[in-house]
């Protein structure tokens, strides 16, 4: 019973913080290696237009919500334009006002999109009451005689909604449909008059209009959509096919048959909108799409703690990696270490002053020392005050390391801080008593084993990747913690325990 | 390569550190009854109390000023051994074999100045030789007296008889001599021989000396293997009766034979190494899961020294 405990739970562990990954992996898009890029687009509404030395009222429609992005940031340059921005019920505006202006005037509104696939927008606004259109003749009859053609042949909005562009889209139109269009065979007008003969048959239906986001470009077209109710909610219809889909890159803005801009106290107004390319951080991305998706799973992470926080796990959960590798290191391959999770904070140590110049600094200091050790000892000082005067002895050495490095202008980044220290003089002090317990062999041994164990855990612990990985997904913890559980009963032998007992394969 | 070891020694039943401490240190010795065979002190008291055989305490030296006053206690005896009483591996242990004028005489010929002896024992107590560096207690003990039996066995030093008790049926022991190499030390990684001794009869087999496999003393070049240890039931019986003393299912029983007093108890281990596998050169495991069987059916100490007999015996 206890075991099958234990194997539950470790599979619990591993189910959990697989799930978790998979999850912000697979949905939310979070990267696993740090150099990952996704591409974000820099949009901008370039506004100019004539003023005339009197009020001005600018309107700008600003995007809502769309399908296929989610806007991570936005803001708004004019000189001294009081601007207030606002939502109705279907629509988020912008109004810049100035109570004189005179010559050319620039606006501008800049916001950047991430792309995503929103399942369920916050799209709760209920069809607004249907505008049946007054239509004169010969429209209404034309209309009427369409609009039953069409739902003989249909049957659901959704049929409906297709046969009835099948009919706009024809080439050549035929006859009623040449009438209520009216000449005018733009794709914008076959919008308009779709919604209007879709409230005649009381389905209620919008303009959508919105842009391309697909390549860099100065000079972003609006292109108009549809959007029909139906089923309690508001599909995309696309106007050319006529089907219940719209392309990816449709970045939808605002609803209503009204224009972008609009101009009060001004002439000659002239909108341009440009679209860039930008790459951007995927975590960043990842962030922003997590916040729309699944707001409550970023209240519960690491990145909604204060920066100064976030920096201290940056180091605490790389501890669970190196101490995973400690215990392989120890339980599965035998190597000898002084203390238990010594070698994990030697490693810590070596993170100041990396690798290399940090073993080299770490051997002189602990050989100094020991030196100095074994002078004391001719003292027989009490324990706690002998450690006390090697705590003294290692900072001078360090002070004296400091200065003579920096004349000679080495750069070993020599930028020792107390925990280092600490370490050392532990080191130290465990090393001394190994070496009266035990000899000088097993000293040696032991402080060799510690060294490699810590470059060893340094390697596994301060490479980019496992920073990343673990700061990104610390729901890996339970996975190590699973491991570190499972390796914790191995009872086989470890493999430097093989050349102890090599002699009795003679037996 | 690795592969033919683990099977080799699987076949032979060598238990690793890993599979000891999971199946049979953490399984059989609750954690509470350690303090009982760490200090050494208390060790004594519980045996004292079971009646079994000691080294005599002299003293006990708990605080720093009792250490100005201990020479009138060590004056009286000629001869005495001075060790922590959390001591680990033979570490911190004075042997005082005489006085003369100046102070007292060691091992090695030394004189000690009284003011060098009470500074040694103010370092016992600061916590030198225990394990995690603790404050400790001095103990002053008889000083063993080496039986004629061993005294061609062994360079310096006093050899000691190592034996596994588990659930109070000893299943496999050993002899350590001291060397010259290991300095009068019994401790086989210092350089003393380990000498497998077969369990049911107290005949020696092989011994180990670091890696090599040796029939003779490497400094005495005395016969070390074929030879009886004497009273061998005596010393089983005494180390079967530990495992009520302690309470710990698996221990390691270090017994010294006095020339005088036969066999003392010196020490028990919680932690008993593994080294004496290749002394005897067999594995712990097909006994430790044949005691674990039936011990059980084994109610008293005859049982299970007879279990030993029926079970364990070489020949």
């Amino acid at each position: 019973m206890n075991r099958t405990h234990f194997y539950f739970f470790l599979f619990a562990l591993f189910v959990t913080s697989c799930g978790l990954v998979a999850y912000k992996y697979f949905v939310l898009g979070f990267p696993i290696t740090p150099e990952e890029k996704v591409n974000a687009w820099d949009i901008e509404v370039h506004i100019s237009f004539d003023a005339q030395n009197e009020p001005v009222k600018v309107v700008l429609f600003l995007p809502g919500y769309s399908r296929n992005f989610i806007i991570s940031s936005e803001n708004f340059v004019s000189k001294s334009y009081g601007i207030t921005t606002s939502t109705d019920n279907i629509n988020r505006n912008v109004i810049w006002a100035i109570n004189e202006a005179s010559k050319r005037q620039v606006l501008l509104y800049r916001f950047r999109v991430n792309k995503v696939k929103v399942k369920n927008p916050p799209d709760s606004i209920p069809p607004f009451e249907l505008e049946v259109p007054e239509l004169l003749e010969p429209y209404r009859s034309a209309a009427n005689t369409l609009l039953a053609e069409v739902r003989e042949k249909s049957a659901d909005t959704e049929s409906f909604v297709m046969k009835l562009f099948k009919r706009l889209n024809a080439q050549p139109p035929d006859e009623n449909v040449a009438i209520l269009l009216d000449k005018e065979i733009s794709a914008d007008k076959k919008v308009e008059l779709a919604v209007q003969l879709l409230a005649l048959a009381d389905i209620p239906a919008r303009v959508v209009n919105g842009i391309r986001v697909k390549t860099r470009t100065n000079d972003a077209q609006i292109e108009k959509g549809i959007e029909v109710y139906s089923g309690g909610k508001w599909t995309s219809y696309d106007p050319n096919s006529g089907t219940a889909s719209i392309s990816g890159n449709y970045l939808a803005w605002w609803r209503g048959t009204k224009p972008l801009v609009q101009l009060y106290g001004g002439k000659n107004l002239k909108t341009n909108i440009s679209v860039g390319l930008q790459e951007e951080k995927a975590i960043n991305a990842a962030l922003i799409r997590t916040e729309t998706m699944n707001p409550r799973l970023l209240d519960f992470s690491l990145f909604s703690l204060p920066l100064h926080f976030q920096a201290v796990y940056h180091l605490l959960l790389l501890i669970p990696i190196g101490v995973l590798f400690l215990v392989i290191l120890r339980n599965i391959i035998g190597l000898e270490t002084f203390g238990t999770f010594m070698p994990v904070l030697i490693a810590l140590s070596f993170r100041e002053t990396h690798l290399i110049s940090g073993i080299i600094l770490f051997s002189i200091l602990v050989a100094i020392g020991m030196v100095a050790r074994l002078y004391l000892e001719n003292f027989r000082l009490l324990m706690v005050s002998r450690l006390a005067s090697l705590l003294i002895i290692i900072i001078i050495c360090i002070g004296v390391f400091d200065i003579l490095f920096y004349k000679l202008n080495l750069e070993m980044g020599l930028s020792i801080t107390i925990f280092p220290i600490v370490i050392l003089t532990m080191t130290i002090e465990r090393m001394t008593i190994t070496w009266e317990e035990r000899g000088s062999k097993a000293a040696l041994h032991q402080c060799i084993g510690s060294l490699i164990a810590a470059s060893i855990v340094y390697f596994f612990m301060f490479n980019k990747y496992s920073r990343h990985l673990i700061f990104i997904y610390p729901e890996l913890l339970l996975l190590i913690l699973a491991i570190t559980m499972l390796l914790g009963r191995y009872k086989g032998y470890r493999l430097f325990e093989l050349f102890r007992f090599k002699e009795m394969n003679k037996v | 390569m690795i592969p033919k070891l683990i099977r080799q020694f699987n076949k032979l039943g060598i238990v690793g550190i890993n599979r000891r401490n999971l199946d049979y240190i953490s399984k059989y010795n609750p954690r509470h009854l350690y303090p009982f065979v760490d200090d050494k002190l208390l060790t004594k008291m519980l045996a004292i109390q079971a009646g079994i055989n000691v080294p005599e305490l002299y003293a006990v030296i708990a605080i720093n000023h009792q250490a100005h006053d201990i020479h009138a206690i060590l004056k009286k005896h000629s001869t005495f051994v001075i060790k922590p009483a959390h001591g680990s591996c033979g570490n911190g242990v004075l042997v005082i074999t005489g006085h003369s004028k100046k102070g007292y005489r060691t091992l090695n010929r030394m004189i000690m100045s009284d003011e060098v002896l009470e500074n040694y024992i103010l370092e016992i107590l600061s916590g030198v030789f225990s394990i995690g560096g603790h404050p400790d207690k001095a103990l002053v003990e008889y000083r063993v007296q080496l039986d004629p039996f061993f005294k061609d066995l062994t360079y310096q030093g006093m050899p000691d008889i190592r034996i596994i008790v588990f659930l109070g049926v000893p299943i496999l022991s050993m002899m350590r001599l001291p060397t010259h190499l290991s300095n009068g030390k019994a401790n086989l990684h210092q350089g003393a021989i380990g000498v497998g001794i077969d369990i049911a009869t107290g005949k020696t087999t092989n011994g180990v000396w670091f890696n090599d496999i040796i029939t003779e003393h490497p400094d005495t070049g005395i016969e070390i293997s074929g030879i009886c240890i004497p009273n061998w039931q005596d010393l089983l019986n005494l180390a079967a009766r530990c495992y009520e003393l302690s309470g710990l299912g698996y221990q390691g029983v270090d017994i010294v034979i006095d020339r005088e007093k036969g066999p003392m108890l010196l020490e028990l281990n919680a932690r008993p190494g593994l080294n004496i596998q290749i002394a005897n050169r067999t594995g712990l495991l097909p006994r430790l899961k044949l005691v674990e069987q039936h011990y059980k059916e084994l109610s008293c100490l005859e049982d299970r020294i007879s279990f030993i007999q029926k079970y364990f015996s070489n020949t």
